[in-house]
């Protein structure tokens, strides 16, 4: 069981790092508590309950695309990512170790952004809350492999977005979906799918992003 | 040769599509486009196809001409896209009176796939050329295949009765003039995008062979 002692270290690293420097998650923080009062704003009066879980969705995609464009900065900086790379082990435990970590902040900030969605807007129900727990894992598996990609370009976090919201729609699709349809299963369901694929997808060619 | 051929058969789709095939009963001649809007989307599709293949056979096997073909691919995959959505909002004004209608799914997600192939080149472009470029490339262009049919899927998911659904479980809801109007069409404009795809790969090709020469004399 090698494979999960790597991906455990490096996601503890992560983990690790952002205790010490404290710089990602209050920023992610305070963005999404920020995007929400915005919303309050942006939505006209009588506007539905629905149109505001809408909104939810655009507030966690946007907050997690800031905190992905911060996610391989700690490699990328010290130069790490190289000395990962040569480690003798599976080239796929860096990304899975990063994903880990990337899904633990963003359960984080959700931990807040949710009760204080249900506080200023209205409450969610259970299936919006798996179905963001499930888009989660989408989120952090596909935003870890483009933002290694965009590392590894000129433009960094000016590519990210562009890389991530088109692949960001369906999980959006799903998540609304499951907090506003009668149907939440089939939802949900889907954004397990996505998952699925996205994440073996991600797992097989991740080592393709970072080598020669 | 090939261009010549992929001109004689556009040209025998379109006499075949407004003069042999019948109207349509509910949409009148404005279904016309239908024989263009659909083969220029299912090539767009295969030209994505075909893109990812490529990009499969660079990360497997390794090769410069696998990244060049995967490239070209992908980009006349993004025009067929454009010109899809193009006629697609002319269909949709025909149709139903507005230029984009938002409760179309179909149409929703060919933007998206769009959008997905649009940040591809510059994903390409940003990045310095060689191995790296090319692998990281070729990972983007398999994601956008798997994007497709999990973009199929939500369009089935959320309830969309708006896009007229062609080919049912049942088979083409068309007549026996019509299909074979619409299979002409397909052929088509597959070879067309088939002999831009030629024309584009020789170009790319020959002006990398230039650079290389020039190089080396220099």
């Amino acid at each position: 069981m090698r494979y999960f002692g790597d991906v455990a270290a490096l996601a503890r690293k992560d983990l690790r790092l952002e205790l010490r420097a404290r710089d990602t998650l209050p920023a992610m923080l305070l963005f999404v508590l920020s995007t929400l009062v915005v919303f309050h704003f942006a939505l006209p009066t009588g506007a539905d309950e629905v149109a505001a879980q809408g909104l939810l969705w655009v507030a966690l995609v946007f907050t997690a695309l800031l905190g992905l464009a911060r996610a391989w900065a700690p490699e990328r900086d010290g130069g790490a990512l190289e000395g990962l790379v040569l480690a003798p082990s599976d080239r796929s435990a860096i990304w899975l170790g990063k994903s880990a970590a990337v899904f633990v902040f963003l359960g984080l900030i959700e931990l807040v952004a949710l009760p204080a969605f249900a506080l200023f807007f209205s409450p969610l129900q259970a299936e919006g809350v798996a179905g963001a727990l499930l888009a989660n894992v989408g989120i952090c598996a596909v935003g870890t492999l483009l933002a290694a990609m965009a590392a590894a370009s000129r433009t960094r976090e000016l590519i990210l977005p562009l890389l991530f919201l088109p692949l960001a729609i369906p999980l959006v699709v799903g998540g609304v979906g499951a907090s506003v349809s009668t149907e939440p299963g089939r939802y949900l369901l889907f954004l397990g799918l996505y998952d699925a694929v996205f994440a073996i997808l991600c797992w097989a060619s991740f080592e393709y992003v970072v080598s020669e | 040769m090939l261009a010549a051929l992929s001109a004689a058969l556009v040209g025998l789709a379109i006499v075949l599509s407004f003069w042999v095939a019948p109207e349509d009963a509910d949409q009148g001649i404005s279904q016309k486009i239908f024989y263009f809007h659909v083969p220029i989307a299912l090539t767009a599709y295969a030209c994505f196809g075909w893109g990812a293949w490529k990009a499969l056979r660079l990360l497997w096997k390794g090769g410069d001409r696998h990244d060049l073909e995967s490239y070209v691919a992908i980009h006349q995959g993004t025009i067929f896209g454009a010109l899809t959505l193009a006629t697609g909002s002319i269909w949709a004004k025909a149709s139903w009176g507005h230029w984009w209608v938002w409760d179309s799914n179909q149409l929703v997600l060919f933007l998206v796939l769009f959008l997905f192939y649009s940040a591809y080149f510059m994903l390409r472009f940003s990045i310095e050329e060689g191995p790296r470029r090319a692998n990281v490339s070729a990972v983007y262009a398999l994601f956008g295949v798997a994007l497709i049919p999990v973009s199929f899927f939500a369009i089935r998911l959320a309830e969309d009765f708006i896009h007229p659904t062609t080919f049912t479980r049942d088979g083409p809801q068309m007549t026996g003039t019509m299909f074979l109007a619409f299979c002409v069409s397909w052929v088509a404009i597959t070879l067309v995008a088939y002999t831009l795809y030629r024309v584009e790969l020789l170009g790319k090709r020959l002006d990398g062979n230039l650079r290389e020469l020039r190089e080396a004399l220099s």
